[in-house]
């Protein structure tokens, strides 16, 4: 194959994009609008800046050669990442961020069709090799907006896993630690490290680790319920576990797990007293005036 | 050779580990701490580990021994200050000191050692008399 034929498309292109750009710009962003254009999420402005900006990228990267994979095209992509990126965020659908590029096919290709006007081999000659570059650009765009997609969901997880295991001082020197939802490995881990984390700032003699919001107690869970107990002994805590239902008494027998070397109450108010106890304080129902 | 000091108080040993132990260091305190209690005649023996960040199997099975063999030597052992990171560690190695007690802080580990060696002196003192 010779690279003489890819030159001259190359540089066609490049003419095209440098004799029209503000045609090409005003045309694209006509489409976009008629298309898929989201006044709501984004701003005139903004989006006229963008289109800009990337048509200028693109018109460098083009000077050099036409492989989207090669580093001329650098800007270009870290331009295109930023892109979807921002529209991931913004609530996007992935059509709509894929229009970005699509949309410019027109525009292309109408100044394409005049600049050749008759020479219908340069016509398909240069529509391919822009369809081409627009394509790869457009699945570049969907991939990292799926991307970005995935972070998203992967923080918000992350955030629910922190905000999910809230640690309350119930009085001085005593914790209490509210578990909601299934306990597997990974929580597990979280609720011991900030349980242990918060036993050391704030002093506290003994922590409460209350399971009434967890839906079932298997070997597992009962497996992490006693390592976490276990650490907290050693760093000098009393554990004591509340809130367990009939039905999880009884999975707990029936299964064979040992609780006996800790300190189990079926209410949060039945384990605060013992807690109490335990620190030296003591509540009296005191007389009204 | 650096050395884990031990220091006297009263009728209480404390030590306070401020580096990072390895195994031949570890030795040299069982060795240490053991000649100190029957030296002194020590009834308790405070272990700060505050500084400690970096726990292996052999370590905590050295801690879990000087208890013991403080115990032999009728002496109680208190271990103050583990760091969560290292009882995460000890609890994940299977290594859960079950002879050892502990305290948050030098504070708490001095009271539970004055109230237990006080509270085993009274028995002591009840089988005499």
């Amino acid at each position: 194959m010779s690279t003489l034929p890819m030159e001259r498309k190359n540089s066609s292109l490049v003419s095209i994009l440098t004799r029209n750009q503000d045609e090409i710009l005003a045309e694209w962003l006509k489409e976009m609008t008629s298309a898929t254009r989201r006044s709501d999420l984004i701003k005139d402005s903004e989006l006229r800046n963008e289109c800009a900006e990337f048509l200028q990228r693109m018109k460098t990267a083009l000077e050099a050669n036409t492989n989207f994979e090669s580093a001329a095209w650098d800007r270009v992509r870290e331009m295109l990442v930023d892109v979807s990126r921002k529209r991931a965020m913004q609530g996007f659908t992935p059509t709509e961020t894929a229009m970005f590029i699509f949309s410019a096919k027109r525009p292309l290709f109408t100044q394409i069709r005049r600049t050749f006007k008759d020479s219908a081999e340069g016509i398909a000659d240069a529509t391919w090799s822009a369809t081409e570059l627009l394509d790869a650009m457009g699945l570049y765009t969907t991939e990292f907006y799926q991307k970005s997609r995935e972070e998203i969901i992967k923080r918000q997880q992350e955030d629910m896993l922190e905000l999910s295991t809230p640690v309350v001082k119930l009085w001085d020197g005593i914790l209490a630690l509210p578990i909601i939802g299934t306990l597997d490995s990974a929580r597990t881990q979280v609720v011991m490290e900030s349980l242990l984390q918060a036993i050391v700032e704030t002093n506290s003699k003994v922590a409460i680790i209350d399971i009434t919001g967890v839906p079932t107690v298997d070997t597992v869970v009962a497996q992490h319920l006693l390592k976490t107990v276990t650490a907290a002994r050693l760093m000098g805590a009393d554990c004591i576990i509340s809130g367990v239902r009939p039905q999880i008494a009884q999975t707990i027998v029936h299964l064979g797990i040992n609780l006996m070397d800790i300190t189990t109450k079926a209410s949060l108010a039945a384990a605060f007293k013992v807690a109490l106890d335990r620190t030296g304080f003591e509540f009296a129902k005191g007389e009204k005036k | 050779m650096e050395k884990i000091p031990i220091l006297r108080m009263g009728d209480f040993l404390l030590v306070t580990i401020q580096v990072d132990m390895h195994d031949r260091l570890a030795m040299a305190l069982q060795e240490d701490l053991t000649q100190m209690i029957s030296v002194t005649e020590a009834h308790g023996v405070l272990i700060d580990i505050s500084s400690l960040e970096i726990v292996d199997s052999f370590i905590g099975r050295m801690l879990g021994n000087i208890a013991a063999m403080s115990r032999v030597l009728d002496a109680h052992t208190v271990v103050v200050g583990m760091q969560p990171a290292v009882a995460i560690t000890l609890v994940e190695l299977g290594l859960s000191l079950p002879g050892v007690r502990t305290a948050l802080n030098v504070d708490a580990g001095m009271e539970l050692l004055r109230s237990s060696v006080n509270g085993s002196r009274e028995s002591n003192d009840g089988s005499i008399h």
